[in-house]
């Protein structure tokens, strides 16, 4: 029994370890002075914090505008996927209908193909409907990803809210979409809201799509990729902690709704 | 103002006859109980009323109007719900409020109407409480007050009590039967509890298999139960069932069962006559038990005393009549002891009889159409 709790703390301090230590090494790198970085022997811990790396990054062509189209385009895909996602998930949580279970199977499937076996397809179908190198055609595109985890979390968030809760509104005088629209949605709202900034840090970090659908309105992850053979090392350390740092403050905020939702999720 | 039709009412569920061709009529002010074992179909019908089932067959009315195609919230009902169904986001006020902020009530007489509604069922110290800090009994009185505040014609309640403990659920259940003549509205109420049933109902609707199975005021019910499921649902311990055949000896018709043979008063004869085999029924109340042989024994009956179980206000005997087992209950301080012989008479007006085939009840009006 003791055995099984050291071995559980030992494996989930060398999980945090794993997937923070990287996270501090980069922070650490991009508060270096730009001098003490390329010096030999490097310290550890820099002597004075400096913003110069930071400076220097953010004032690069192009890291702005592309800052700029990837809150545009992490924005539209969270409206993308909430509308589409949320309606589906309500409707796996609330009615029977027939092939419901492949249904709910073939969500999944779609994450089943890496992106990168659809790139070129993809690619030659943007081309043909015009929307290459658009942000709304990279929006779909992250929906898409997005989409198997919104309509599951959604699904079952709305199966926590009983049902007799929208029959007893109907009862008292509401449609259907009115004890929806007053019932189930204000209960659920913080898990759509957490659900909803789950998909803006997943569209936000995406890096793949985006560097093979857009040319020239690149989102900041595929613009620094493009850029990385060629930029200084000072640049890419502050490229990587600017990219970290969204992320890391959203999922701090809905880390609660996070695991509830997972937990639920797993549970179904 | 508004009495419940149902007629010829069916809803499946897939292969499932859930309602099964119901007729009923309910009559206006009137509280009507429907009983019935878990999946006879009380629920449904009740949600049918409600709108919240879509009927495949018949029709419903309400008053004068048809309400088959109505949403609920069109129907004049209010709906109190097994779970409550509490909205947890808006204080006990906006719920009691709800149904009237839908209807666009000016907000003042909302106030004033929540707040007499809130009154009636002792709550109005808890308005601008959350549903999670209330008990279970206030949660209770919360859901009936939000149904009552839109002024329902007809109360509809899903087996509200069934979520309380033993003591709550009698208060709430005299409460209840007090609500009733104070607001005037036709009430139906759902429950699997016998004694809920008998103690709240004007009119009993015993439901098996999607049908009423008997449809009458709880006395009627319980003395003269129209099948040998009704006797056996209602009353605690259930009715006894003895399987007899008849036989004529000397002119005189004779039951003759496992270890017994009684000579019925000849008033039974229309019903006896004409059959080899009948059960008959008798509550265990009705039995009277004597520890000497009596000097007529024509219609008593020898059996021994298996287990005596006091139970406060009786004391229920657990009798073996040759093999068929028969709950007796006797006064509290009556001295009886296990592997006892008494001797069993019972008032023949109280005595039921069902055919041995159909299980239904016989009477003299049954035999004569």
């Amino acid at each position: 029994m003791r055995l099984r709790k050291v071995a559980f703390y030992a494996v989930a301090i060398l999980f945090a370890v794993w997937t923070i230590l990287p996270i501090v090494l980069i922070a650490l790198a991009a508060l270096t002075p730009r001098q003490e970085l390329y010096s030999w022997p490097r310290q550890f811990v820099p002597s004075t914090i400096s913003l110069e790396s930071f400076q220097f990054f953010v004032n690069s062509h192009g890291v702005l505008a592309s800052t700029g189209r990837s809150v545009i385009v992490a924005v539209a895909t969270v409206l993308i996927a909430l509308l589409v996602g949320a309606p589906a998930g309500y409707a796996l949580a609330r009615f029977r209908f027939r092939g419901k279970e492949a249904f709910r199977i073939g969500i999944l499937l779609t994450r089943m193909f890496p992106t990168s076996l659809l790139a070129i397809p993809l690619a030659v179908l943007y081309l043909k409907t015009n929307i290459y190198d658009t942000i709304l055609g990279l929006a779909f595109m992250h929906a898409a990803l997005a989409m198997p985890f919104v309509v599951l979390i959604t699904s079952s968030l709305f199966l926590k809210v009983p049902y007799d809760l929208e029959e007893a509104a109907m009862t008292l005088g509401c449609s259907r979409i009115g004890a929806f629209a007053r019932v189930s949605l204000p209960i659920a709202l913080p898990s759509l809201v957490a659900a909803g900034i789950y998909t803006f840090v997943l569209s936000w970090n995406e890096v793949f799509a985006s560097a093979v659908l857009t040319v020239h309105n690149r989102t900041l992850p595929a613009h620094i990729i493009s850029t990385l053979n060629v930029s200084p090392l000072n640049f890419k350390f502050a490229g990587g902690f600017f990219m970290i740092i969204p992320a890391l403050i959203f999922i701090f905020i809905v880390r609660r709704y996070l695991l509830s939702m997972w937990g639920v999720a797993i549970n179904k | 103002m508004a009495d419940v039709r149902l007629e010829q009412v069916t809803r499946r569920f897939g292969s499932v006859v859930a309602v099964n061709n119901v007729d009923l009529h309910i009559k206006d002010k009137e509280f009507m109980v429907f009983l019935g074992p878990s999946g006879c179909g009380k629920t449904t019908t009740l949600r049918s009323i409600a709108g919240l089932e879509k009927i495949d067959q018949g029709r419903i009315f309400l008053g004068e109007r048809d309400v088959t195609e109505l949403p609920p919230g069109q129907r004049g009902i209010g709906m109190v719900f097994q779970s409550y169904a509490l909205f947890p986001h808006m204080t006990i006020a906006d719920n009691i409020g709800f149904g009237l902020k839908i209807k666009k009530v000016p907000a003042s007489v909302m106030a004033e109407r929540v707040n007499r509604v809130a009154q009636l069922l002792y709550l109005d110290n808890l308005l601008h409480r959350y549903p999670g800090q209330l008990s279970g009994g206030q949660r209770q009185r919360v859901a009936v007050a939000r149904a009552l505040v839109i002024e329902p014609a007809v109360l509809l309640m899903d087996e509200p009590l069934s979520n309380l403990d033993a003591l709550l659920r009698l208060q709430m259940r005299a409460e209840l039967k007090k609500l009733h003549h104070a607001i005037n509205a036709t009430t139906i109420y759902v429950t699997h509890d016998q004694v809920e049933a008998l103690s709240l109902g004007d009119r009993i609707a015993v439901m098996k298999d999607g049908q009423i199975v008997q449809c009458d005021v709880p006395m009627e019910i319980y003395d003269k139960p129209a099948n040998v499921f009704v006797g056996s649902f209602i009353g605690n311990p259930p009715m006894n069932f003895i399987r007899g055949e008849i036989m004529r000896e000397n002119g005189q018709l004779l039951i003759k069962g496992r270890g017994f043979s009684i000579t019925p008063s000849t008033r039974f004869t229309p019903i006896l006559q004409g059959r080899s085999e009948i059960i008959l029924g008798i509550r265990p109340e009705n039995f009277r038990v004597q520890f000497h042989e009596p000097t007529d024994t024509t219609n008593a009956v020898r059996a021994s005393v298996e287990v005596v179980e006091l139970l406060g206000n009786i004391r229920l005997l657990t009798i073996d009549l040759s093999g068929s087992i028969l709950k007796v209950s006797v006064e509290p301080h009556t001295a009886v002891n296990p592997g006892e012989n008494v001797w069993l008479t019972w008032n023949e007006d109280k005595l039921c009889f069902y055919d041995s085939e159909t299980e239904w009840a016989i009477t003299p009006s049954r035999v004569s159409a």
